[in-house]
């Protein structure tokens, strides 16, 4: 993936968000943005998704534009699940082609193997969230682009999500742009931290992080997490 | 422990403070309000035949052939049902209820759709909504029979020009309402347009649809009555039209009573089934 930007505001009135940035990932790699609360992490995700057309530069998925690539497997910082439609549902709203059995099978990988019939509110938030992964992975396994997938959770939760996305990540190997305020979040799944900063948005440091996210130790996520907020703070100085 | 707390509590069995000391004080008054409802439920069926007694009890003491009891207008309709046209009136006015129930939504459903979506169409034609909003009725139905003629069409469409208006008010607000969150969501996965209206768009809009047809139906029956006075060749107004010529009270009341039961099955029998239906997904799991 490749994103070239020259410009990005949202009204003549204001300060560019963007001015010149670049940013590629490799296929397969798990990339987290990090940065601080409204730097422009979630509006670079959904430029990516195709969300947010009015800018000048490119990006490149695979070598097509975003408005022409296949849509990405996107995840939402809420479940955002169509509260009228059963999980089954909600999974063919987004890929209507599919039979019974791969709906039970998707459901069976992300733990909510016998729930297609349940209606959102019948499950609980850390279920609604798996079954958000379920409908991003059911769309393109291969681009997966996840805006602050765990927000409102508590951590045992968050905790058994990150278990399912390090699954998912190996089963699947998906490049993946990862939004998050969170070092820890970073430290658990990405293989590259990439830190945003100001306005116009730069990048403020690009860090690869040792091993995989399922190969790390709670010894490597802490020293990462120190890494982390480390460069954080000397980009803040 | 709360579980069985909340199971006794839905049959009836828990105590307020149980459920105070299983942390569901918020929901103790809702409960507790819900333990009466077989009692209210029963009351219910108490209504009508008490409506029944006491309009016998008026109609011996007013003893005027101007007040018929219940026993007499039933007689009535018993009578008008054999002899006379009242099956053939109410399938006229069925009809032209139907037509313009069906006419009115669906146009009035597209056009409240399309003002709620398109800001600069909204804005020239809400004025027009406003207008149809505030045509009397009666002004509107005898301006159709002028240009039209005293014919099925022209009722049924003086039926529809005063209902539509409304419909697309209701529609419109509903379409003003649509969470932009599911927009994005259909955006961000490239959903088709005909799919994100079946799946996104309608289910969010029916509770404005529901309100739409139950006072459209409200509506349309009373239009409907109101214009086969004014002009027609049969039907539940024109037929009382008459009654009230020859100051038939029984075979007035005898069409009401009618009136009134079959708007009654089609609330029970049709629009309440669908509310359910359309509310399925809110409701507990069985």
């Amino acid at each position: 993936m490749t994103i070239a930007l020259t410009q990005m505001r949202f009204s003549a009135a204001t300060e560019p968000l963007f001015g010149v940035f670049h940013l590629n990932v490799a296929p397969g790699e798990v990339v987290a943005l990090i940065g601080p609360s409204g730097v422009g992490k979630t509006t670079l995700l959904r430029m990516i998704a195709g969300l947010e057309p009015g800018y000048d530069g490119r990006i490149l998925i695979g070598g097509a534009p975003v408005n022409v690539a296949p849509p990405p497997g996107f995840v939402f910082q809420d479940a955002r699940l169509l509260p009228w439609l059963d999980a089954a549902a909600n999974l063919r709203a987004v890929r209507p082609g599919m039979t019974d059995t791969e709906v039970e099978e998707l459901l069976a990988r992300v733990g909510l193997a016998g729930l297609g019939a349940a209606f959102p509110r019948q499950l609980s938030g850390g279920m609604q969230r798996r079954l958000g992964l379920a409908r991003a992975i059911s769309v393109n396994p291969g681009l997966l682009l996840l805006d602050e997938p765990f927000v409102s959770l508590d951590r045992a939760v968050v905790a058994d999500l990150q278990a399912l996305f390090r699954t998912i990540f190996a089963a699947e190997n998906p490049t993946v742009i990862l939004v998050s305020h969170d070092p820890e979040d970073a430290a658990r799944l990405a293989d590259r931290v990439v830190i945003l900063a100001d306005r116009p948005l730069r990048i403020a440091a690009d860090l690869r992080l040792t091993g995989t996210g399922a190969d790390r130790s709670p010894q490597d996520v802490a020293r990462l997490v120190e890494t982390i907020l480390t460069a954080q703070l000397e980009v803040r100085r | 422990m709360t579980s069985l707390i909340w199971q006794r509590a839905r049959s009836g069995r828990a105590s307020r403070s149980s459920l105070r000391g299983a942390g569901l004080d918020q929901n103790a008054s809702e409960l507790t309000f819900a333990n009466r409802g077989p009692f209210s439920a029963r009351l219910e069926w108490f209504s009508l035949p008490l409506l029944l007694v006491l309009w016998q009890g008026a109609a011996m003491v007013a003893a005027s052939r101007f007040f018929p009891s219940p026993a007499v207008v039933a007689a009535e309709v018993v009578d008008l049902t054999l002899h006379g046209h009242l099956v053939k009136d109410f399938a006229k006015t069925l009809l032209r209820t139907f037509l313009g129930f069906v006419v009115a939504m669906g146009l009035g459903g597209v056009l409240g759709f399309v003002l709620g979506r398109v800001r600069g169409l909204d804005r020239l034609f809400g004025p027009w909504v406003v207008v149809g909003l505030n045509m009397p009725a009666v002004v509107i139905a005898v301006i159709c029979y002028i240009w039209l003629g005293l014919s099925e069409f022209a009722l049924v469409l003086a039926v529809v020009i005063n209902k539509t208006p409304l419909v697309i008010t209701t529609i419109r607000e509903g379409v003003r309402s649509l969470s932009p969150d599911y927009d994005e969501l259909a955006a961000v996965f490239r959903m088709p347009m005909a799919r994100r209206i079946r799946l996104i768009h309608v289910p969010q809009l029916m509770p404005f649809v529901m309100t739409a047809a139950r006072t459209g139906l409200a509506l349309i029956w009373k239009m409907v009555l109101v214009f086969e006075v004014l002009g027609s060749d049969g039907g539940v107004g024109f037929r009382v039209g008459i009654f009230f010529q020859y100051f038939d009270m029984a075979g007035i009341l005898a069409y009401t009573v009618v009136f009134v039961a079959m708007v009654m099955l089609i609330e029970h029998g049709a629009l309440r089934p669908l509310e359910r239906r359309v509310a399925r997904w809110r409701q507990d799991p069985p």
